[in-house]
């Protein structure tokens, strides 16, 4: 059972799957923020744009997540995935799909063999509100039906409530339910309250298996911030440095502009390296930044700002 | 994660991304002449003598332009310009008049704060994003927050009467050209006094460009004169019988001389001068965040900074660890030039000073201190030196206890509190200090014993008009900023009930 103790320098989570004692560091919200903001004022002009708009688009799950959703509406979500942009065919596919379990089938049967992941909320997303055999169940149900990854919500009425083991338990529950699908493990951090348990569930998270760890549902006002992509990039690295573990991160919620894509690409580059904004470690959970960035490639190419009335709609 | 198949050249985009090609600041937003003159009694003159003297751009080192250089013939010329102004009009103008004077001048250089954050990296070698983003901002804020003062001069200080001094002559350094320009001017013409102004050698282009700011402004005519030239110049002015307050910013050997120099006079004198700030980190301190504020304190400003945390005083339980981080980020540190809105770390701001520091540096590897310094290349020409970290030391190197004014950290270790505090405080200078904790009681009872004007906790650098800077020790006297820094520019007598 995983409890938290301390020494002289920090909180220590012992108890974790991970075996050994995992220290958690202290954060500093202030210089936390004017870290992000300063990296976020980047610069990023020509090739390097170029190259992050391209890397960007690759690390997209393009997602929807409403209660409208139909196989229609999946089928075509598809079909962008496989082609960003109808007038470049040389763009290449996003990385990921993302629907609710009901629509995994679809997505799947339109997607085949294609290289673009199937990606499926599960467990009670957004809340993660109900019975853990539920929430596994679904979990197995999507993997079955094609799942690749598995996007999980951490319980975060235990973790506020301090019950530590079982958020911790419930995620390695949830791996071992996805089986060979990667768990990515949602921290919902605007309802988190500070960047010390943005930065405490990360951990936890990471230790119980998670193999990318993601910040927000979108179900909120709030998603993804430049803080909190640091504060969980941050993480990563500590986590890395005490256990040889490579976890990815996934930053969703309230990203539509490239200049966002880019200056989270930033942040994540100057923390993890360059090697940790690849579609392997590194997503953006989002649906309008696409257009964005189609945008913003035509116009990198023909010179002309592009209109969206052209541009699929999905 | 899974197979992503299209990862074929992912890891090619990302380096390509990471490079950050140039993102260069046009130039062309600021005229630089070819000659410059003395700013004195609103007109723009030569010297008496004609002489002049070359500014060079630092992150090329290319001549820029050559510069009026004032000899005692001129400076008296300036005091007189300034003592005309002051009794004849600027002394009795009401304070909110003064006001509206340094309010406007506020807003135009909010206005044209592009060309200034432009022309300070020309000059001084300064990256771009700083006197973007730091200098000029914090310029317009000093002007602001003074503007507001002038009409609530009674209330400065309790209890007490305010008047004006009269002539104040002022002399400011090469690390914040403008910046410091406007502290010095702020106060001193909120206050009801008028100005002779004498910028650093090596940086003189935005205090005169402020100058032609100050005449668009409307301010009338002497109430602000701008003189160039050497130390020489600066001496005589400090040392002019016509002055009622002197306020230098610059080294401690200067200041010494100009202390010297108004012994037994009646002219007040305030000094803010070198420093050799510690930064110290316990063992329980968020740690990523540290690393951040250990960079800022002694790389901002490629280290030309009085108050830089050239000495990182670190908690041996924590020491490895945190060496390591603190070497791996250095390495992310982007060296290059000025104007590229990229560049982390921009120009050393002249050849004498490039050669100081090196001077320094080599002494540290001659006695075994261990030197990491970034390894990516260096811009061919002007004036530059890589971030550099010297550790194991003993504490009497030289580059332990003298200001270097370069991108230079000194290293050293402690175990306790008390020790920690021994160690920040074995050093001539007082001026900054920084400690780095979670736990709270320990910033206070540290900040209690540390000798220094400012202690910062859990950053570093920061600074705000409304916050009294200055020193203690060889650091100097006097504040700037806040009501302190208000009642250096005032006359005051007690006011009876």
């Amino acid at each position: 059972m995983i409890s938290l103790g301390r020494d002289t320098r920090s909180t220590l989570l012992t108890g974790s799957l991970v075996g050994h004692p995992i220290r958690v560091a202290a954060v500093d919200g202030y210089a936390l923020e004017q870290r992000a903001a300063r990296l976020s004022s980047r610069s990023i002009k020509r090739e390097s744009k170029a190259a992050g708009l391209e890397l960007a688009a690759r690390c997209i799950d393009l997602t929807t997540l409403e209660g409208a959703d139909t196989p229609g509406k999946v089928r075509a979500l598809c079909a962008r995935a496989l082609h960003p942009d109808p007038d470049d065919p040389t763009m290449a596919p996003v990385a990921a799909v993302c629907v609710y379990g009901a629509l995994v089938a679809a997505a799947r049967a339109a997607l085949g063999d294609a290289p673009v992941n199937v990606a499926s909320v599960a467990g009670a997303f957004p809340s993660g509100q109900s019975h853990l055999s539920e929430r596994l169940e679904e979990i197995r149900r999507a993997v079955a039906d094609g799942a690749d990854e598995i996007d999980i919500v951490l319980n975060r009425g235990a973790l506020l409530a301090g019950h530590l083991d079982v958020v911790h338990d419930e995620v390695a529950a949830s791996k071992e339910a996805a089986g060979p699908a990667h768990l990515k493990t949602i921290l919902e951090t605007a309802e988190l309250g500070s960047y010390e348990t943005v930065r405490l569930a990360s951990m936890i998270a990471m230790a119980a298996g998670s193999d990318v760890i993601k910040t927000s549902t979108g179900k909120l006002p709030v998603g993804a911030t430049p803080a909190v992509a640091l504060c969980m990039a941050e993480a990563i690295r500590e986590f890395a440095e005490q256990t040889g573990q490579v976890v990815g991160l996934k930053l969703a919620g309230g990203i539509r502009t490239s200049k966002q894509a880019l200056g989270y690409l930033v942040i994540v580059a100057e923390t993890l390296g360059s090697e940790a904004i690849t579609p392997d470690r590194f997503r953006l959970g989002a649906s309008t930044l696409l257009n964005d960035i189609v945008l913003q490639r035509r116009f990198a190419r023909t010179g002309r700002y592009g209109r969206t009335h052209d541009l699929p709609v999905d | 994660m899974t197979t992503t198949p299209h990862t074929d050249n992912a890891s090619e985009l990302a380096q390509m991304f990471s490079a950050y090609v140039p993102s260069i600041e046009g130039r062309d937003v600021v005229t630089i002449r070819p000659r410059y003159g003395l700013m004195i009694d609103g007109v723009e003159r030569p010297a008496r003598e004609e002489r002049t003297f070359p500014t060079i751009e630092p992150g090329t080192g290319d001549h820029l332009a050559d510069v009026a250089e004032a000899d005692a013939g001129d400076v008296d010329d300036a005091v007189a310009a300034a003592r005309q102004a002051y009794e004849n009009g600027w002394r009795d103008l009401p304070g909110r008049t003064r006001a509206k004077y340094l309010f406007r001048l506020a807003r135009l250089l909010q206005d044209r704060s592009r060309e200034f954050a432009v022309l300070e990296s020309i000059d001084g070698g300064k990256p771009i994003r700083e006197s973007r983003d730091i200098d000029v901002p914090l310029a317009a804020a000093h002007l602001f927050h003074h503007a507001g003062w002038a009409d609530k001069l009674e209330y400065a200080v309790p209890g007490m009467s305010a008047r004006s001094l009269g002539v104040v002559g002022q002399i400011i350094p090469w690390n914040f050209p403008l910046l410091m320009a406007t502290w010095k001017i702020g106060p001193a013409l909120a206050c009801g006094n008028t100005v002779v102004l004498k910028p650093a050698e090596t940086t003189p282009l935005t205090a005169l460009l402020l100058a032609e700011l100050i005449a668009e402004a409307d301010f009338p005519p002497g109430v602000v004169n701008v003189i160039t030239g050497p130390g020489t110049t600066g001496a005589a002015l400090a040392a002019h019988p016509g002055l009622d307050k002197v306020a230098f910013t610059g080294s401690t050997g200067v200041g010494k001389s100009i202390l010297r120099a108004l012994a037994g006079t009646a002219t007040r004198l305030t000094l803010e001068l070198g420093g050799k700030g510690a930064n110290i980190v316990f063992d329980d301190a968020a740690l990523d965040q540290t690393v951040e504020g250990i960079v800022d304190g002694i790389f901002f400003n490629q280290g030309h900074v009085c108050c830089a945390g050239s000495r990182l005083l670190v908690q041996e339980g924590v020491a490895d660890e945190l060496m390591g981080r603190l070497r791996r980020r250095i390495e992310l540190l982007r060296v290059g030039d000025p104007l590229d809105k990229n560049t982390d770390v921009g120009a050393i701001n002249s050849a004498a000073q490039l050669e100081r520091i090196r001077g320094f540096v080599d002494a540290a590897e001659a006695d075994g201190c261990q030197i990491d310094q970034t390894s990516g290349p260096l811009p061919e020409r002007g004036f530059f030196f890589p971030p550099t970290i010297v550790s194991g030391l003993g504490g009497s190197e030289a580059i332990a206890r003298e200001e270097v004014f370069g991108p230079v950290l000194a290293v050293q270790t402690f175990r306790t509190e008390a020790e920690a505090v021994a160690k920040a405080n074995a050093t001539r200078y007082g001026l900054s200090a920084g400690v780095w904790t979670e736990k709270g009681s320990r910033i206070l009872w540290m900040s209690q014993r540390l000798r220094a004007g400012v202690v910062w906790a859990n950053c570093f650098n920061q600074l705000d008009p409304t916050s009294p800077f200055g020193g203690v020790k060889e650091s100097g006297f006097g504040r700037e900023g806040g009501r302190q820094g208000l009642a250096e520019y005032l006359a005051l007598a007690p006011v009876s009930a």
